[in-house]
């Protein structure tokens, strides 16, 4: 029998990857203004690279964590110097440049989609690691879950702290609030924007990881993750990187309750608090 | 009646306050002066005023009617328009539609195409733009582009006319030219606020004037009497006025 | 000057639209069956992209819910199918697809650009996953058999609701709403300050611009004899207005039309031989357009015409 217990938990291992993949779009639209629509399809790469990983080469998925995540780190860092900078150059305003890069960014959401599709194919691909049961409770859980939860808090924390204490990190919040003011005051713009969108695009690859460990994984999956990342964002405050931390957990545990009553109805349960919080509280819970 | 009136007109940014408890009125065919150093909030309460923010709190009435909250559509229908600091013209448009788009949605009764169009001709005529109906707005000169704001602003036949800097921007004789242009739009009976830097045309066409400084009034009078308050110099000692003040 | 007047030198460019329409409504009488069903695809496309360009075009909020309104055509037809008449089914399907535009419009267009975008892009997963849920839930079966309709009939109705779409559209553009929007689209805030309710406006228009979307997705659901969720909200067809409007330019009219043309073309080509090569191709088209073509094709032929043919005009 399903305990109140299971859900909640269940809910909190959804959450983590949530506030994961969360994080990492809150980065790539608070700081660098771009809506990355692309975002899930990093998580794709992820998941799609580690099942190769392991099960072509015999990698541990936890190895590639540390594989996948500079991975895509390099090519979010490399797309945003490219494409995004570009972009920005030619836009006469912040509005304009928000609606050509979401635009850029739906372009790069099927050029990656296909490419994944001719490398990988489109059936769903899964592989087995760590499942052994543990015990929570009196609560069943694979070992892989609980394994994602852990990273995606210990991550989540890291980040935080890389976010409040490093220099980097400073000049990451500071061209957050006021890129130009942060310009003048000798932090290196250009650099942070790629840099802040690389780093949300190895969060996106680092989420993608964990996902492969617990559920299949195909060419298509992304837009549905990249729809529950821009929910969660929005909730937890456009360009707040705790919402969407918290955002993410709190989206969690609801799609576990909803998936509990009516399972599949969990992305329209998000819809519903998107509405909710777009007639009520556009900004968020901690949006400025 | 006061044609505009401000009880305690207030509104905070976060935890600070850009306008604090300000009262304000305007009577009938004035010319109302607002001064005060940059950052005083000269600009955020026409803001208050136009709707684009609401005040909090803080009631603003326009002919006896409080219009705190309206939305900006239906305050410029009810006959207050304005122009805006930086000037936000529709850059891509002809100058002639920029201007008739204020005479078929501002109006507080609807014109007819034709109508429009006659508005916006004489409109046009009236500020000196006749010969660059055709051109997109964005290719003209800064003080023709203030023009052009202060034509769309009269195509909505307002009775109450807001303007946000007029002459920033100007030399000397672009700002003479904006002066005769503000005294001949007092002469039509419309009643006008002007936010200004420019003392020398300040002084020269308000009636009455209100000072703010870090969002409070801190002074009201005539001309003669803010010129010669001791309050009013000491603020704007170190202060960079205007040529021509 | 005037931009609302009829003039003689003004009427030669509906003059053209008037003879390309009077040819394409003449064509199955001579033109092999292939060409019908080529046009067919080129029709429906360019419906999807002028109707696309209506809204974000002026405005340049970007919406990505075409797919939504052409799949509730889809499936308006597959649902009803076996009881209405053809006609009724297009005109039905866009009247669902424009109150499903007014809904999400007056949610959104309230607010900031941004929320209307990802709104609209979620909009396709969203009908789709409440539809599996229904119909797993209470109908227990999935997806639906579509009534089959003659090749002509859907070329015929996709000419008619395309001439609709370009005459309304028309006159809009050249009434005081056409104006609105474009002054929106230039400065909002002006916009409102000189008496325009933006939001009414935005929403209105969002909401005539799906119509045609449904009443495309109507008339072509007979083309899959199969319908399910997944068939009739499909991502790609936000995709490709998106693609064919920013490729064709939003700025004039003939932008998607040309926009719309080219793509289809090249999906003919480029299909059988490389499935999935040319959704990628056409994810490369769109970021180089975006980048290099900012105005698209029509705002480079608009930029070469005053070059050449000299004086400056203002877009009117």
């Amino acid at each position: 029998m399903v305990t109140f217990l299971d859900i909640v938990i269940a809910g909190l291992l959804l959450g983590g990857l949530y506030a994961l993949i969360a994080m990492g779009l809150s980065l790539q639209y608070g700081v660098a203004r771009v809506l990355n629509v692309s975002h899930g399809e990093f998580i794709m790469l992820g998941g799609m690279l580690t099942w190769t990983l392991y099960t072509v080469l015999g990698i541990n998925p936890l190895i590639a964590v540390v594989i996948c995540g500079p991975v895509a780190f390099i090519i979010g860092f490399a797309m945003h110097r490219t494409l995004f900078k570009s972009l920005l150059g030619k836009s006469p305003t912040v509005n304009a440049f928000e609606g050509s890069s979401m635009l850029a960014a739906f372009g790069l959401l099927f050029i990656i989609q296909n490419v994944a599709l001719i490398i990988w194919g489109s059936e769903l691909r899964s592989y087995s690691y760590l499942q052994s049961p543990v015990d929570i409770a009196g609560a069943i859980f694979g070992a892989r879950r609980l394994v994602t939860l852990a990273f995606a808090v210990v991550i989540g924390v890291a980040f935080y702290i890389f976010l409040a204490r490093t220099r980097m990190g400073k000049a990451i919040r500071a061209a957050a609030q006021d890129p130009t003011t942060a310009g003048l005051m000798g932090v290196n713009i250009d650099k942070v924007l790629a840099i802040c969108f690389g780093l949300g695009a190895a969060l996106a690859g680092i989420a993608g990881v964990l996902i492969s460990m617990c559920y299949p994984v195909h060419g298509v999956m992304g837009l549905e993750y990249t729809i529950i990342a821009i929910i969660v964002v929005v909730l937890g405050g456009m360009g707040s990187i705790p919402g969407a931390f918290i955002g993410g957990f709190i989206l969690g545990i609801i799609g576990s309750i909803v998936s509990y009553f009516e399972p599949g109805l969990a992305l329209v349960a998000y819809y519903v608090i998107f509405i909710f919080l777009l007639l009520v509280r556009p900004k968020g819970i901690m949006g400025k | 009646m006061h044609v505009l009136e401000g009880e305690g007109v207030t509104k905070y940014f976060g935890g600070l306050a850009a306008i604090s408890n300000v009262d304000f009125y305007v009577d009938q065919g004035e010319v109302l002066g607002l001064i005060g150093p940059n950052g005083a909030g000269k600009t955020t309460l026409f803001n208050l005023i136009s709707a684009a923010l609401i005040p909090k709190p803080g009631i603003v009435k326009y002919k006896g009617v409080n219009i705190t909250g309206k939305k900006p559509y239906k305050i410029c229908r009810m006959g207050i328009a304005r122009t805006f600091q930086t000037v936000k013209i529709f850059a891509n448009l002809p100058v002639f539609d920029n201007v008739r788009v204020g005479s078929l949605f501002g109006t507080f009764l609807k014109m007819s195409p034709a109508e429009a169009e006659k508005t916006t001709t004489d409109l046009l005529e009236f500020v000196g733009l006749s010969d660059a109906s055709n051109i997109p707005a964005k290719d003209l000169t800064l003080a023709n582009q203030k023009r052009l704001e202060v034509a769309r602003a009269l195509a909505t036949k307002p009775e109450l006319l807001l303007l946000d800097e007029l002459m920033a921007g100007l030399n000397q004789t672009e700002v003479a030219q904006a002066m005769e242009l503000v005294k001949q739009i007092r002469e039509k009976g419309i009643t006008i606020i002007m936010i200004e830097h420019v003392m020398r045309a300040i002084m020269n066409v308000c009636n009455r004037i209100i000072v703010l400084h870090h969002g409070q009034k801190i002074a009201e009078g005539t001309p003669q009497e803010i010129a010669n308050s001791k309050t009013v110099i000491e603020i704007y000692l170190g202060e960079q006025t205007n040529a021509g003040s | 000057m005037s931009t609302t007047g009829l003039n003689l030198k003004k009427l030669w460019v509906p003059g053209i639209y008037v003879i390309i329409l009077v040819f394409l409504a003449t064509l199955p009488m001579f033109g092999s069956a292939y060409s019908i069903i080529f046009l067919i695809s080129i029709l429906m496309y360019v419906i999807l992209a002028v109707s696309w360009t209506v809204f974000s075009g002026p405005t340049g909020y970007i919406s990505l819910a075409p797919a939504a309104f052409f799949g509730v055509g889809i499936y308006t037809s597959a649902t009803l199918g076996n009881d209405l008449p053809f006609t009724a089914l297009i005109i039905i399907g866009g009247l669902i697809s424009t109150a499903l535009a007014l809904l999400v419009g007056a949610l959104t267009l309230r607010l900031r650009g941004i929320y209307f975008a990802i709104f609209t892009f979620g909009l396709v997963e969203l009908i789709k996953h409440t539809l599996l849920w229904y119909e797993v839930k209470f109908t227990g079966t999935r997806g639906r058999f579509v009534v089959v309709i003659d090749n002509e009939t859907i070329y015929y109705a996709l000419l008619i609701v395309l001439a609709v779409l370009l005459i309304t559209a028309f006159i809009i553009r050249r009434s005081k709403y056409g104006l609105a929007l474009q002054s929106i689209g230039e400065y909002e805030e002006a916009a409102s300050h000189m008496g325009i309710n933006v939001t009414l406006v935005k929403v209105l228009v969002f909401g005539f611009s799906a119509f045609f979307m449904g009443a495309a997705g109507a008339i072509m659901a007979t083309r899959w004899t199969y319908v399910d969720p997944y068939i009739a909200f499909y991502l790609l067809f936000s995709f490709m207005p998106v693609l064919m409007g920013i490729l064709g330019g939003m700025g004039q009219f003939y932008g998607p039309i040309i926009g719309a043309v080219m793509v289809t073309y090249l999906e003919e080509l480029l299909l059988t031989k490389f499935p999935y090569y040319y959704m990628l191709i056409f994810g490369v088209i769109l970021v180089v357009a975006i980048l290099y073509l900012p105005q698209g094709l029509a705002g480079l032929i608009e930029k070469m015409r005053r070059r050449y043919l000299g004086g400056e005009r203002a877009r009117t």
